[in-house]
């Protein structure tokens, strides 16, 4: 049924370290690989060894400029995938109920067997976190990996989304955000952790944790000072040069 | 958003058809006989034109029934039931007016009634998309509506109706422009929501997390479209709306001066309809440095 739930017991998300993360893109490889196999549709490429390959892709990483009103600019690295919104507006506009929200966890999924392709969920999704796939015809998400994290198959520390297991720099986390006490929320009640695009009132579920304040540059040595240039003026050939021209 | 022709075929023609059958259904014309039949089959046929198009932009279209599940939450399945019901409500009265002489005033007004409501429901389908801020108003039902009853009016020779509706479709055509390129800015939705990053400083796309294109940027961020839409609001004004009338004001009424006044029409039709999926703008070119 396309109704949200009116509540779930979980709020399964991501936590995104938005000061940590590297733009490897290592989280947007292992997701691909994960999810082409088993759940679903596999995540097909087109014109993959030609002059215009793509594919649909559960993750993908953007990189911004921020540029402030003084000082340098940062480049901040920025994985995007769906963050399992609470009020999902993809969830309700499905007119086939192959798109649909778990009361248990808050996971959004899509029953790829009801989907019909037409397209309206990821139109409603202000993220661009839905992408048809080109040659199965049906849409593809982000299932926060629920064929791991509920797997007594494979070793328990493997129990977690497959973006979170590969990332070489620790900057994703998986967990419980309806848990106050849980080790995601607590990190996001720490760092500031924030909602993208808040004025769209989706209620997203993963939260963003901002980059950390840089240090200032300010003054690179204490003897910078004793570093000025010792000869004022220049002699010789280009001393003459320079008096010469400077009486003209 | 991308002007699918398929979307821009379904949603013309649909709503011309609805229009036509609204407007034969609520008695403004009670054509009998071989008139009725070209009255009806014109209805049905854009109607339903219109409905077998529209399938042909879904990944699956054999399983478009399972569409007709979910009317409790989505406008697109309330759609596809309402349009079903229209055609279904309509059909005693069609049929007792073309073979029988008999209308049935009763299945007229009820299916007028529903053909008004699947209009109604296929502009909620753009309407409701909050990411689509240009749509996310009320001069999208407006529109669509204002479209289909003028359109129906010209096609069932309801000239005093049709000239007033083309006017007030001229008011709402200007006024979907005139909101529509303020919205996306009230919003609020900027590169520095959409990243959260705005604290630190104004955001600009650096790299794009691909190379080449893909699902969305195909979909969402289509802005090609866009070049021409001065010109082509002109001539979607001109010709849906201001021509058609002044035929209607200045010829003497005949099936030519009707002609002429609905070919203008669909015309100037065709324009706005191309603008409206051209011109939305969708929050997700945020991330993509576009709009």
């Amino acid at each position: 049924m396309t109704s949200l739930p009116e509540k779930t017991d979980k709020k399964l998300g991501l936590v995104i370290d938005l000061d940590t993360c590297v733009g490897c893109h290592a989280c947007v490889i292992s997701c691909k690989e994960w999810n082409t196999q088993g759940y679903g549709a596999p995540l097909a490429d087109m014109d993959a060894y030609g002059a215009h390959p793509e594919g649909s892709f559960l993750n993908r990483v953007h990189s911004f400029e921020v540029t402030p009103d003084e000082g340098p600019s940062a480049v901040v690295h920025f994985p995007k995938s769906c963050l399992h919104c609470e009020d999902a507006p993809c969830v309700t506009v499905c007119p086939t109920g192959a798109s649909y929200k778990r009361a248990e966890d808050g996971i959004v999924l899509v029953n790829e067997s009801d989907c019909i392709g037409c397209g309206l969920c990821a139109w409603a999704c202000p993220y661009g976190a839905r992408e048809m796939d080109p040659s199965e015809q049906v849409m593809k998400k982000c299932t926060l990996c629920v064929d791991r994290i509920y797997n007594d198959n494979i070793p328990e520390e493997d129990r977690v989304p497959s973006c979170v297991r590969t990332c070489p720099a620790g900057a994703r986390h998986f967990g419980d955000l309806g848990d106050p006490d849980s080790d995601v929320s607590r990190l996001v009640a720490e760092r500031g952790g924030m909602d993208l695009m808040p004025e769209q009132e989706t209620k997203p579920v993963n939260k963003y944790l901002p980059p950390r304040a840089k240090d200032g540059l300010g003054e690179t040595d204490v003897l910078a000072p004793y570093l000025d240039p010792v000869t004022e003026e220049a002699d010789g050939f280009v001393g003459w040069l320079d008096r010469a021209l400077s009486r003209i | 958003m991308h002007p699918a022709p398929s979307l821009i075929i379904f949603t013309t023609l649909s709503g011309l058809g609805f229009g036509l059958l609204a407007w034969l259904g609520a008695g403004a014309l009670v054509p009998t006989g071989w008139v009725g039949f070209v009255f009806y089959a014109l209805g049905y046929g854009l109607a339903g034109a219109g409905l077998v198009t529209s399938a042909a932009h879904l990944g699956h279209p054999e399983r478009a029934l399972k569409a007709f599940t979910q009317w409790r939450t989505s406008w697109l399945s309330r759609e596809a039931v309402l349009s079903v019901g229209a055609l279904l409500l309509m059909a005693p009265h069609a049929a007792g007016s073309v073979f029988f002489a008999t209308p049935l005033p009763v299945f007229g007004w009820l299916g007028a009634v529903f053909c008004v409501a699947t209009v109604f429901a296929t502009s909620m389908i753009y309407a409701q998309i909050r990411a689509v801020p240009r749509w996310h108003h009320w001069t999208t039902p407006a529109l669509f509506l204002a479209f289909a009853l003028s359109g129906g009016a010209l096609l069932s020779g309801q000239i005093t109706a049709a000239a007033l509706l083309l006017a007030l479709l001229a008011v709402v055509m200007v006024l979907h422009w005139h909101f529509g390129d303020r919205r996306l800015a009230e919003a609020g939705s900027t590169p520095e929501t959409a990243t959260g990053l705005g604290f630190m400083g104004r955001v600009r796309l650096f790299e794009p997390p691909h190379t080449g294109a893909n699902y969305l940027l195909r979909e969402m961020v289509h802005v090609v479209g866009r070049k021409h839409a001065v010109k082509l609001r002109v001539i979607a004004l001109l010709g849906a709306a201001v021509l058609p009338a002044l035929v209607l004001a200045a010829l003497p009424a005949s099936h030519l001066a009707a002609g002429l006044a609905i070919a203008l029409h669909g015309v100037g039709l065709m324009a706005s309809r191309w603008l409206f999926f051209a011109e939305a703008e969708h929050v997700v070119g945020l991330y993509y440095g576009r709009r």
